[in-house]
């Protein structure tokens, strides 16, 4: 494999990795903050062993998250210097505003709330799990907002071969970004969601003969995720259908390969399912089952809108950017090569329907949960806890084929170039790569997948650990604020 | 002044913030085997860095977000060309990290001890990486006129870029001596305060002799005086150590980075990455500087960002200011 196909394996593999951790620290965080507002508003000790618990797996998983996400932003000028150059009068500031806006809030304000138990009063130590769980919605907004900006260049001029910014505000409300963040963090919230489902069901059935506190910390938990979960579903549909009609007018291309749609078709049928090689040259090939006209009307909001097909797209966009690479040194052996125009089909069809299938099954799984406890109801039957549990995967799954999906799709560029983004404003993937030899990556990408390995291995060990552990070693808090004794820490690592 | 130079200074200050802050706790790392005699002491050790590590780390991530947002050629040639440097840094935090937070979630010696070796090495390997990327910023590479290396994978890797590593590294085990003797108490602190005396004149001499050797190469007399200031804290530290003023010392330490801060990128400046190979293709501060309206939104930002991080930095600082010692160490608690 050469650099560009090693440095874009690495950015995969990295990124899919760092955002295994960082949905379950978004959702979980905020839920985590308001069980501990519960227990604060109303004293129930059952809140604060839900606070107690599910904190203790959010801060097992946040530690993996931070450390991952400064391989991210060390990334681009590690594998990617000539997009760093091509980019950084806008990019760089968005990402510099998480650091310093929202970062810095986020882990200062953690360790408060983790050693803060029993030294700051009861509502500063709540307002600091308040603040930590804002900031990390605040950092996703900085970085998606970044992200956007190359799947719809705006706020920049043009000028001198490099995109210039002239407003931030247009990228900050980037109406890509706009639509990205709440699907995102909705898209998070229904992680955490089939989290407090999963493990609550496998809790409250091993709990259910006996008639105490614990029950009571497992129903309130999976009722919580459950109206998470289904709300999150359908912020996810909202914000991913206005998603859809921002693609279609940005991103033709992408839209085309969500669906493999080969030709143009007035109106356009959605395909639930295919049977064959999507990838096939020879549309024919290919049996999808197909809803009529529904594609047109996600694409345009009306059943007749004409969408435009791969092999009408590859025309235009060769008429456009040309059929060949240029003849940059920059660009290695593809200098002067044809461009292929279509992303990988396979990945961007089924990575569509991944996403919007297991997406859809943990919403499923909460309204059950939600059905099964009703009335103060205790479900005692075995296959509820284990498909609670096993769906636990299905949000991750679902959010690892979005971002695939999305990414994937802006192929074979790294800067989409785009009728309503800023015109001449797009890079190809292989102009953005660093000079560097192969031996450099090939260490780096065995390196960084083989420790995120074995500290997945570990990271999974010890959320077994303390999930199985329950609230059983929750130790209460203090009732007074005794100043003879040994002051011992609260907590201590 | 320009915004341009501006923005390098606000540059030099955050890389200075993490030097300084997570030096510190660096330092506390690479002592966990040496003063840290059992595992209560070791966990003493760790608890005085457990509330601060985490906010001290983003100061490198705000130095590098900084530099792609306001020198984006500088952010791109000096990470690319110190590739595996960096990797290796980017491993020894990764490790590190992990190992705080996971070291005390099993009560087992093995667990515990696989993950003190982790945070040592950890400890060690982190600042000799940034010690030798920022050195090969100052003094430069072969690049070539995109602003690549040119040469080999090892080119960062130089007898100076070495000086450079072990410079920052001794200045963190110095200044993580210096932060224990402040933070702990009884015969830990007095152990930690007996090691910074003995280890002062040693380990910071790395330090200074790349002083000289900038101040030699590329110094003005402005970065004279700050080499100055920068020995003579030095000497201030290891006096108010002796005369058991901890505090001081450990603000003297700080003075001492500052001032050696002071001088290496006083010398770089206008440059930002020299080139060896010919000066025409050395990056500089206005060759690689972002647009105006870039760097006045960011400077928007910066100025309200960084005097909120510093009030409530310090006031973490000051709600967990209490030392600690062995007695406030709770039991082992897992599930």
């Amino acid at each position: 494999m050469d650099v560009l196909e090693l440095a874009r394996w690495q950015f995969g593999i990295t990124t899919v990795y760092h955002f295994l951790m960082v949905p379950l620290t978004i959702g979980l965080s905020v839920l985590v903050a308001g069980m501990q507002t519960a227990w604060v508003r109303t004293g129930e000790q059952r809140y604060y062993k839900m606070t107690k618990f599910w904190g203790k797996l959010l801060l097992v998983n946040f530690a993996m998250g931070v450390v991952t996400g400064i391989v991210q932003e060390f990334q681009f000028g590690m594998n990617w210097n000539a997009y760093s150059r091509f980019v950084g009068d806008v990019f760089g500031a968005p990402l510099a505003m998480e650091g310093l806006v929202a970062f810095f809030v986020e882990s200062t304000f953690l360790g408060l709330w983790i050693f803060g138990w029993d030294r700051l009063p009861k509502k500063v130590h709540l307002a600091c799990a308040w603040a930590f769980s804002l900031a990390t919605i605040a950092s996703a907004y900085f970085i998606l907002a970044a992200n956007s900006w190359m799947q719809h260049p705006v706020g920049v001029t043009f000028t001198d071969g490099k995109p210039t910014l002239n407003s931030i505000w247009a990228v900050l409300t980037n109406n890509t970004a706009l639509a990205a963040i709440p699907h995102t963090i909705a898209g998070a919230f229904s992680v955490a969601a089939a989290f407090l489902v999963g493990i609550g069901a496998w809790h409250l059935w091993r709990k259910r003969k006996s008639d105490d506190e614990h029950r009571a910390v497992w129903r309130s938990s999976i009722r919580l995720g459950g109206w998470t979960g289904i709300v999150a579903f359908a912020v996810l549909a909202i914000t991913g259908d206005f998603q859809g009609k921002l693609m279609f007018e940005q991103q033709p291309m992408k839209m085309a390969s969500a669906e493999a749609l080969c030709h143009t078709e007035q109106p356009a049928s959605f395909s639930i399912i295919a049977v064959g090689d999507v990838a096939s040259s020879n549309c024919e090939d290919v049996k999808t089952f197909n809803v009529p006209a529904l594609l047109s009307f996600l694409a345009h909001s009306d059943f007749t809108t004409e969408v435009k097909g791969v092999e009408d797209l590859v025309t235009e966009y060769q008429a456009r950017y040309g059929t060949n690479y240029p003849d940059d040194p920059q660009l290695g052996e593809l200098a002067g090569q044809p461009v292929d125009y279509v992303p990988n089909l396979p990945v961007t069809y089924w990575g569509f329907r991944i996403m919007i299938g297991f997406g859809a099954i943990s919403a499923g799984t909460g309204l059950l949960a939600l059905w099964l406890t009703r009335k103060n109801r205790i479900p005692d039957t075995k296959w509820f806890p284990r498909l609670a549990l096993l769906s636990i995967a299905t949000p991750f799954i679902g959010n690892s084929a979005g971002w695939i999906f999305t990414e994937m799709g802006r192929q074979p560029f790294v800067v989409v170039p785009n009728p309503s983004g800023v015109d001449g404003v797009w890079m190809f993937t292989a102009r953005a790569v660093s000079r560097l030899t192969a031996g450099e990556v090939w260490t780096s990408l065995i390196a960084l997948t083989s420790l995120y390995a074995v500290l997945g291995v570990v990271e999974v060990f010890l959320m077994r650990k303390y999930v199985r552990g329950g609230i059983e070693g929750v130790i209460p808090p203090k009732q007074t604020d005794d100043s003879e004794g040994k002051d011992e820490l609260a907590f201590a690592y | 002044m320009s915004l341009e130079t501006i923005w390098f200074g606000i540059i030099v200050a955050f890389w200075l913030g993490y030097l300084f802050l997570e030096g510190f706790d660096f330092g506390v790392g690479m002592l966990l085997p040496i003063l840290g005699r059992d595992n209560t002491e070791r966990r003493v050790m760790i608890n005085t860095i457990g509330p601060v590590w985490d906010g001290n780390e983003v100061w490198v991530i705000v130095a590098a977000g900084a530099m792609f947002a306001a020198f984006p050629g500088w952010y791109a040639s000096l990470f690319s060309a110190t590739y595996l440097p960096l990797l290796v840094v980017l491993l020894a935090l990764i490790g590190r990290g992990v190992a705080f937070e996971y070291r005390g979630k099993v009560d087992s010696e093995r667990w515990r001890r696989n993950w003190d070796r982790v945070i040592m090495i950890g400890s060690w390997v982190a600042p000799l990486g940034v010690g030798l990327i920022l050195t090969t910023t100052v003094l430069g590479l072969p690049l070539d006129a995109q602003g690549n290396r040119i040469g080999g994978a090892f080119e960062a890797v130089r007898w100076d870029t070495l000086l450079g590593a072990l410079a920052v590294a001794g200045f963190a085990l110095v200044h993580g001596a210096a932060f224990l003797a402040l933070k702990t108490a009884g015969e830990l602190r007095e152990r930690a305060r007996t090691f910074a005396i003995r280890a002062l004149p040693v380990a910071l001499l790395p330090l200074a002799v790349l002083l000289v050797v900038v101040q030699w190469r590329e110094g003005a007399l402005w970065t004279l005086v700050a080499f100055v200031v920068a020995v003579f804290a030095a000497a201030i530290a290891w006096t108010r150590l002796v005369a058991d003023r901890d505090g001081q010392a450990f603000a003297a330490l700080g003075v001492t980075i500052a001032a050696s801060m002071v001088t290496l990128f006083g010398a770089l400046y206008p440059d930002v990455l020299p080139s060896t190979l010919d000066p025409a293709n050395s990056l500089t501060v206005a060759g690689t500087a972002s647009s105006p309206y870039t760097l006045q939104v960011i400077t928007w930002v910066a100025a309200f960002g960084a005097p909120a991080v510093l009030v409530y930095q310090g006031w973490t600082y000051w709600v967990f200011r209490k030392r600690i010692s062995a007695a406030h160490i709770p039991p082992v608690h897992t599930p």
